[in-house]
């Protein structure tokens, strides 16, 4: 459905992930074995036809770039349109914009030559798999100005804390944004608008100075739009903090969430090419979540591990998330632990976090 | 066009009739290989590592498979604007005859292809071969003994030697005998089925050989005695790796074996010579809390409930509670019930085994069982 236009933008999402997110922005975060945070948004867009996709990025991008390449895997390598990495630029001492409205201030020719008439906004906290197509219909038939994707929330937990609430009356309409914590219904990030009606509004915004697009112009509401809600049940993690990264992760171990977040339609990364993994003789593993090109000799239980992880002999990895090319060595013990890429345990180490509060090891470290 | 110092071609139209059900509908370099690979990534990744950026791949026996996994060839680096990796399917000329006869006649048909580059040399690859080999040193070495044709060879042992093409060498590794299959071979030097030719001395014998009746246009059978029988220059280039025929059952079963041992003669995690293949993009491996996985290769896709032992696993398989799967090659996408035992099999892609079933050889016979489509009707019956 070239219709739609992608708009992905990090420009309100915190890097809060401690050591995970001092030199990567949240987007580029490594998630459940061989992803990256943004996957799970763009292949979502990718599935619903989404052509062409603005990337609005402002710092800590070097990985993320790295990570997207010219968008191969979500098939946004396109002739005409694909994927626009578009970091801030600005040049014009005339240009009154501020906040995340300056990304589409200084793009509107992105906005002006894509052929999509219907803008699908998104961030990439909130790991789902929505089905756009879907949201879009729904957006049509309810004939919204706005429609806003959420999820009731039946047990709400820290990393909600932060997420914007919906109020909705019995028509699907959306009556009320805020942040009462013990309020269910938890807005996604992610709405559907049609252009023009989105570029009046980033318009109207800058002309009286305002600086947070959905708070100024969605929340507020000062034009009275017509905004609606869309219901999504299906898989949903909020990542914005190290507790929640870790939580969520560790809940992929259980079959059900493992299936709801990769049933259906696949997941697209970059593509690497790392052999199969492979077990060895005194390899001890289960219940754990295995990326292609590990080799494992050790015992490895409830853990995560990405891809090109070695456990040697002896070694025992537990409630742990071990990142890309880690090398635990002999004897060593992990527990309760996110190592991040290349960090090499040296033998007979032992590493033990909390259950709640795990560990974390900053890329490269030698222990 | 520039002019290419090499050109590789890669004889890939073999039906590979001894995989029997494994290549009913594809051609034997798309038959898959080590959990992930199919045979043809091996010559493909030797090029891209050798610096070889232009590849012609030879298909006819069912090649929809090949060739849409080739596709543009950007998963080998060979997407290039000067160069790249082209399929050359067999074509109708103005004499009619459109399939290729021999593998020196499917290089003949293509001469055009080969002359729009105008290459010094023409590497031949065939697409059956589990190896990997840095095809640049091969050229510096025919380079530096001025060969017109210089033939990779490998040692076997003498009864493997009836399955290849035997050459004899003087102490400088010169050729000045060449059997292709012999019943008493006379030395071990096998050919690998890789040869390096001057492109001027080999489209001149090509030429020649197109319009002999006699022949049956084969570089094994025909061109290479040729070359002998001229005084040409032909030298041998000894390879030590690792190297595998997998034309048959067995020679598949045992080469994916081959990887499982501790560092293996294969190394396929070295970083600097990756093979490349298309990524099937599946999500990581789910290993329940049952799992017993031992000195495997499992690939990502994978869900594994029961008990995995010597053994590789391709992308998409499913192993129920209580299943045992022993020295056996599953490949992609294969749903395992429970309860099932797997036993020194190769089970063809695809297939759903119910649960309690059994495959595996008769008692203590050491036959390696291929379980694909049509043994699954009989087993129905």
């Amino acid at each position: 459905m070239s219709r739609l236009i992608g708009v992905i933008n990090l420009d309100h999402e915190l890097d809060q992930l401690k050591e995970l997110t001092y030199f990567r922005c949240g987007a580029a975060v490594p998630f459940a074995s061989r992803y990256r945070l943004i996957d799970f948004t763009l292949s979502n867009m990718m599935h619903a036809g989404v052509h062409d996709i603005a990337l609005f990025i402002r710092r800590k991008y070097r990985s993320l770039l790295d990570h997207l390449g010219e968008g191969r895997p979500w098939d946004l390598d396109r002739r005409r349109g694909g994927l626009f990495i578009l970091p801030p630029d600005w040049n014009d001492p005339t240009d009154a914009s501020r906040g995340d409205l300056q990304h589409v201030h200084n793009n509107l020719d992105f906005f002006h030559r894509s052929s999509g008439q219907t803008i699908i906004h998104a961030g990439t906290q909130h790991v789902n798999k929505v089905d756009i197509e879907d949201v879009y219909r729904y957006h049509q038939e309810k004939n919204a100005d706005v429609t806003l994707v959420y999820k009731p929330i039946d047990q709400l937990e820290s990393e909600h804390d932060p997420c914007a609430r919906l109020e909705i009356d019995e028509n699907g309409r959306v009556t009320g944004i805020h942040q009462e914590q013990d309020h269910h219904n938890i807005y996604l990030e992610m709405f559907v608008m049609d252009k023009d009606l989105y570029l009046d509004q980033v318009k109207h915004c800058i002309a009286h100075q305002d600086n947070h697009f959905f708070r100024d112009a969605i929340q507020k509401n000062p034009s009275g739009l017509r905004i609606y809600a869309y219901r999504y049940e299906g898989y949903h993690a909020v990542i914005n903090s190290i507790e929640s990264y870790y939580k969520n992760s560790m809940k992929l171990l259980d079959q059900q969430q493992y299936q709801a977040l990769f049933q259906n339609q696949p997941v697209h990364t970059k593509i690497k090419y790392e052999a199969p993994t492979r077990y060895t003789h005194s390899a001890e593993v289960d219940h754990s979540l295995v990326a292609n090109g590990c080799t494992i000799g050790g015992k490895v239980e409830n853990s995560i591990l990405f891809r090109g992880v070695r456990v040697e002999e002896g070694a025992r990895v537990s409630n742990s998330i071990i990142m890309q090319k880690c090398v635990i060595r002999k004897g060593a013990v992990v527990e309760n632990v996110v190592l991040d890429k290349d960090v090499q345990l040296s033998p007979d180490r032992t590493l033990i976090g909390d259950i709640r509060v795990p560990y974390v090891i900053a890329k490269n470290s030698v222990i | 066009m520039r002019k290419k110092e090499v050109v590789a071609m890669l004889l890939a139209g073999g039906q590979g009739k001894r995989l029997k059900g494994l290549t009913r509908t594809l051609a034997k370099p798309a038959v898959f290989f080590g959990g992930t690979y199919r045979i043809i990534d091996f010559p493909l990744s030797n090029c891209t590592h050798s610096g070889i950026d232009t590849v012609g791949v030879l298909t006819q026996y069912e090649p929809l498979v090949l060739h849409s996994y080739i596709g543009v060839g950007s998963d080998w680096d060979l997407d290039r604007l000067d160069g790249g990796v082209f399929v050359l399917p067999p074509h109708e000329k103005e004499d009619g005859n459109n399939w290729y006869r021999g593998t020196a006649d499917a290089i003949y048909r293509n001469l055009h292809f080969l002359d729009q580059y105008d290459p010094e040399h023409v590497l031949i690859l065939s697409g059956d071969h589990i190896y990997k080999m840095d095809y640049s040193r091969m050229l510096h070495y025919h380079k530096e003994k001025e060969a017109d044709c210089t033939i990779s060879v490998i040692n076997v042992t003498i009864q493997e030697a009836k399955r290849f093409g035997i050459l004899n060498a003087d102490d400088d590794l010169k050729i000045y005998d060449f059997e292709e299959k012999p019943e008493q071979p006379k030395s071990t030097l096998a050919s690998m089925g890789i040869y390096l030719f001057k492109w001027e001395v080999l489209r001149r014998y090509l030429l020649e050989s197109a319009s002999d009746s006699e022949s049956s246009h084969d570089f094994g059978k025909d061109i290479i005695p040729l070359l002998l029988q001229h005084g040409r220059s032909l030298y041998a280039y000894p390879f030590a790796g690792y190297w595998k025929d997998v034309g048959t059952i067995q020679s598949l079963w045992e080469s994916n074996m081959d990887l499982l041992v501790q560092d293996p003669p294969l190394d396929l995690n070295d970083p600097f010579w990756r093979i490349y293949t298309r990524s099937p993009n599946q999500p990581a491996q789910y290993i329940t809390q049952r799992a017993i996985l031992k000195n495997s290769i499992v690939n990502e896709g994978c869900m594994v409930d029961g008990e995995v032992r010597h053994s590789v696993l391709f992308y998409g398989v499913e192993v129920g509670e209580g299943s045992v799967i022993t020295d056996s090659v599953i490949m992609p996408n294969v749903k395992i019930g429970r309860n099932v035992r797997i036993h020194r099999a190769i089970v063809n892609e695809n297939i759903v085994i119910e649960d309690n079933a059994f495959i595996g050889p008769e008692d203590s016979s050491d036959e390696i069982i291929l379980f694909d489509q049509e043994s699954q009707l009989h087993a129905r019956i």
